[in-house]
């Protein structure tokens, strides 16, 4: 009974803020000064407490609120624009970071004034992220940074970026690492471009030499880096994983195009065009089914096997489309201009599409490390045994 | 196309017990020596057994109350349907249950409905519906057997093969041209002219027959509905008997994976638990991926049954693709239990040849997939 008083209490709350919010909404509105008086209401993150963008209400309110919005015609792709900040950036700093560095980070980030990265991978250290060498030494209030990160998305346009760096070489990899928030904008940070096999540059390589971070930018405890880590990664995977998207949309559109548009009769190709329709529509439930079992409190497996599922199929729907084309297949239209897009480019041609999924096994973790994953954790089969664990992290052979 | 019907995935509380009532049953009565056992019978399935699944509300769950039934809907029935999926339950569950109440609902005049579905309810009918006449029968093109008409009366010639319990059912509901088209009519098994010979099949859980029929006459009542009509009906039935299978398949596959991953967990080889390798950790992990997939295909299709367009796209979608995970599933198993998942004493083999017959009933995969396009206008 309680709960029901608290739960029409929190949602006349929610929707109060929104009217509030959507009253004083105007089309010719700046989206950033939306999206700051979204964040003052409390409605960026209803989860959050008061103060930090929420109102301190259970997080199955957010779709209220984006319902909203969208509804209202008024902008919501903030999300879209500063993915790294906002689908896993925020859900790191409210996890592990101070009162003071929530309301430092917060509220910029869902504005989209400031961007973010993610400053992971390093040309030693990917799937074994643990392994990483970049380093920081302590300086007084300060930390000194150096060392090379790569594939990281954005990092040319981001204020911010996460980065974990190994702070004590003498204890087994997984102890000796440190979270910290830099500032891409601090001397000795160099962005350099680093051109995929599409041409495009969404990737880059940061060069870190003698970059002085304030103590004040580390996140939770010295050597609890990894902790932080996984929470962000696990943030990145089940944002990969959980994208609900309506039925017939995604790659296979491409393909059911491509199918109509050269007029195709082949009766092969028209099972393995339904095979994928039906593979991508059993992801696509797959994924609607773990999204309504997370929001109801019931979370079962089907909530962990999305990053991998829609990693393989999408190759495989985005290679048939150029295989539907014939010798239009064969064809780069507008050839291989190098360039840096400033957003997340989400489609192209389907020969650009088809080289992009490639990395849809590799990005935020390969398929081999999914299938580890699924093994270990949720089917609770025993790891491999590992022959660095209980090594200190200088002593471990790497190359 | 129209919006997709968006369905509610988490079972309500009574489907929650239901299907907790329905698994302890099964594995205290329906042990893997119980489903042996019957499998070696004729007849294959266990008057006891069938009258008890009766008395827990399994047959009367998705028949009309004002025909003796419980009323509920095909969500509550695909809860029970899983859980003998699991269990490998023997019995025509599916030919009286699924096919011959559904088409008797469906197509039945009143009189018809009052006379037969409360016997089924109650579990003391078992039924089945003979359609097809050769390997390939998916379809109502594919039926073609005559009857012809004599006065009032019908007179049937011919053979209808694999029929599921053919030789068990009391009541067997067969299709036959008519002058004005399709018509099922319903045939007691005593009736003179009609023979069943048990054939043996490939799962010996699940029995068939082939039925001739001599000059078998029938008197107007045996006509089910009106004459001509059937077409639609028996469609639709095809529809319900395969998300039927769909979720048996899910069940199965879901204890090949339990199966296979508990042997990764306890069989050991060069000093490690095999599950710790890659080669055998990888395998599981993508059986899951499959399983899961193929639950969210059945449980759609099982929740849309009644939006007659929807269960166009979604039938066929769980039937191919649970098909398919079924069948990988139960040969994955036996691959990862090694020469143990080869013998007859392992209960592997049961599962893989479930699997294999599931998939071939009412349309192999590539039919399904063929309905599927044809949903969708590929």
């Amino acid at each position: 009974m309680t709960d029901t008083i608290a739960a029409e209490k929190a949602e006349a709350l929610v929707t109060g803020k929104i009217d509030e919010l959507l009253s004083g909404y105007d089309p010719s509105m700046d989206p950033q000064e939306f999206w700051g008086r979204q964040y003052d209401l409390g409605l960026a993150w209803v989860q959050y407490p008061e103060g930090f963008g929420g109102l301190g209400v259970s997080p199955k309110y957010q779709s209220i609120v984006q319902r909203r919005i969208e509804a209202a015609g008024a902008p919501t792709w903030n999300r879209q624009i500063n993915l790294l900040g906002i689908g896993m950036g925020a859900g790191v700093i409210s996890a592990h970071g101070t009162a003071e560095q929530m309301r430092k980070w917060l509220r910029p980030m869902f504005t989209t004034e400031d961007m973010w990265c993610q400053l992971f991978s390093e040309p030693g250290a990917g799937s074994d992220l643990a392994n990483l060498s970049a380093k920081a030494v302590r300086d007084g209030d300060e930390w000194i940074v150096n060392g090379q990160k790569v594939w990281t998305t954005l990092a040319h346009i981001a204020k911010w970026g996460m980065l974990p760096v190994r702070t004590d070489p003498d204890v087994p990899k997984h102890k000796g690492i440190t979270y910290f928030i830099v500032d891409m904008e601090a001397d000795g940070v160099d962005v350099r471009p680093l051109y995929q096999i599409t041409g495009e540059a969404e990737f880059n390589e940061v060069f870190f030499d003698d970059v002085r971070i304030p103590d004040e930018y580390r996140l939770d405890d010295v050597g609890a880096g990894w902790r932080v880590s996984m929470t962000t990664l696990m943030n990145e995977r089940v944002a990969i994983g959980s994208r609900s998207l309506p039925r017939g949309s995604g790659s296979i559109k491409d393909a059911i195009r491509a199918w109509r548009e050269y007029e195709h009769d082949d009766p092969a190709l028209r099972d393995e065009l339904t095979r994928l329709w039906a593979e991508w529509e059993a992801l696509r439930l797959t994924v609607e089914r773990a999204n309504q079992m997370r929001k109801a409190g019931i979370p079962g497996p089907e909530g962990s096997t999305g990053k991998l599922a829609w990693a393989d199929l999408n190759k495989a729907i985005t290679a048939f489309s150029v295989e539907l084309m014939g010798w239009d297949g064969t064809l780069y239209p507008g050839g291989y201009e190098l360039h840096r897009p400033t957003e997340f480019e989400d489609s192209g041609s389907p020969q650009r599409n088809f080289l992009r999924a490639r990395a849809n096994s590799i990005e935020g973790g390969t398929s081999e490390i999914m299938r580890n994953i699924l093994g270990e954790r949720v089917l609770g089969l025993p790891g491999e045994p590992r022959v660095d664990k209980d090594l200190p992290w200088k002593e471990v052979p790497r190359g | 196309m129209a919006d997709t019907p968006r369905v509610t995935f988490a079972l309500t509380e009574e489907q929650e017990m239901l299907r907790q009532t329905t698994r302890q049953f099964l594995e205290d009565r329906v042990s893997p020596t119980v489903v042996r056992e019957l499998m070696e019978t004729e007849t294959g399935f266990d008057a006891a057994l069938w009258q008890s699944g009766a008395e827990l509300g399994w047959h009367s769950l998705a028949i009309p109350e004002e025909y003796g039934g419980a009323g509920y809907t095909f969500a509550e029935l695909s809860v029970v349907l899983e859980e003998m999926g699991r269990a490998l339950f023997p019995g025509p569950f599916l030919s009286t249950v699924v096919m011959a109440a559904n088409a008797i609902v469906l197509g039945g005049r009143d009189s018809q409905k009052k006379e037969l579905l409360p016997g089924i309810a109650m579990g003391e009918s078992m039924m089945t519906m003979a359609l097809f006449e050769g390997p390939q029968g998916a379809t109502t093109d594919d039926i073609r057997m005559t009857a012809a008409q004599d006065g009032e009366a019908w007179i049937l010639d011919g053979v209808k093969k694999n029929v599921l319990f053919g030789h068990v059912a009391g009541t067997i509901v067969t299709a036959a041209r008519t002058p004005n088209g399709l018509s099922l009519f319903l045939v007691p098994a005593d009736t003179g002219g009609l023979n069943a010979e048990h054939v043996p099949t490939l799962d010996a859980t699940r029995k068939q027959a082939n039925l001739t029929f001599s000059g078998v006459r029938l008197g107007p009542e045996a006509l089910l509905g009106n004459e001509g009509t059937a077409g639609p009906v028996i469609d639709r039935v095809l529809r319900l008997a395969s998300v039927a299978l769909s979720l048996e398949q899910v069940g199965g596959a879901q204890w090949c994976l339990e199966t296979s991953v508990e042997h990764g967990q306890t069989r050991f080889q060069f000093g490690r638990a095999i599950g710790s390798f890659q080669a055998i950790k990888h395998r599981l992990a993508d059986m899951l991926v499959s399983v899961e997939h193929a639950k969210s295909t059945a449980y759609h299709a099982a929740r849309i049954v009644d939006d007659t367009d929807e269960l166009l796209v979604a039938a066929p979608l769980a039937k191919s693709v649970c098909s398919e995970a079924y069948l990988r599933a139960a040969s994955d198993t036996i691959q990862i239990l090694g020469g143990t998942g080869f013998t007859w004493e392992h209960d592997t083999h049961l599962y893989l040849k479930r699997a294999k017959s599931t998939s071939l009933m009412f349309g192999g995969v590539r039919h399904q997939r063929r309905l599927l396009a044809e949903a969708l206008g590929l």
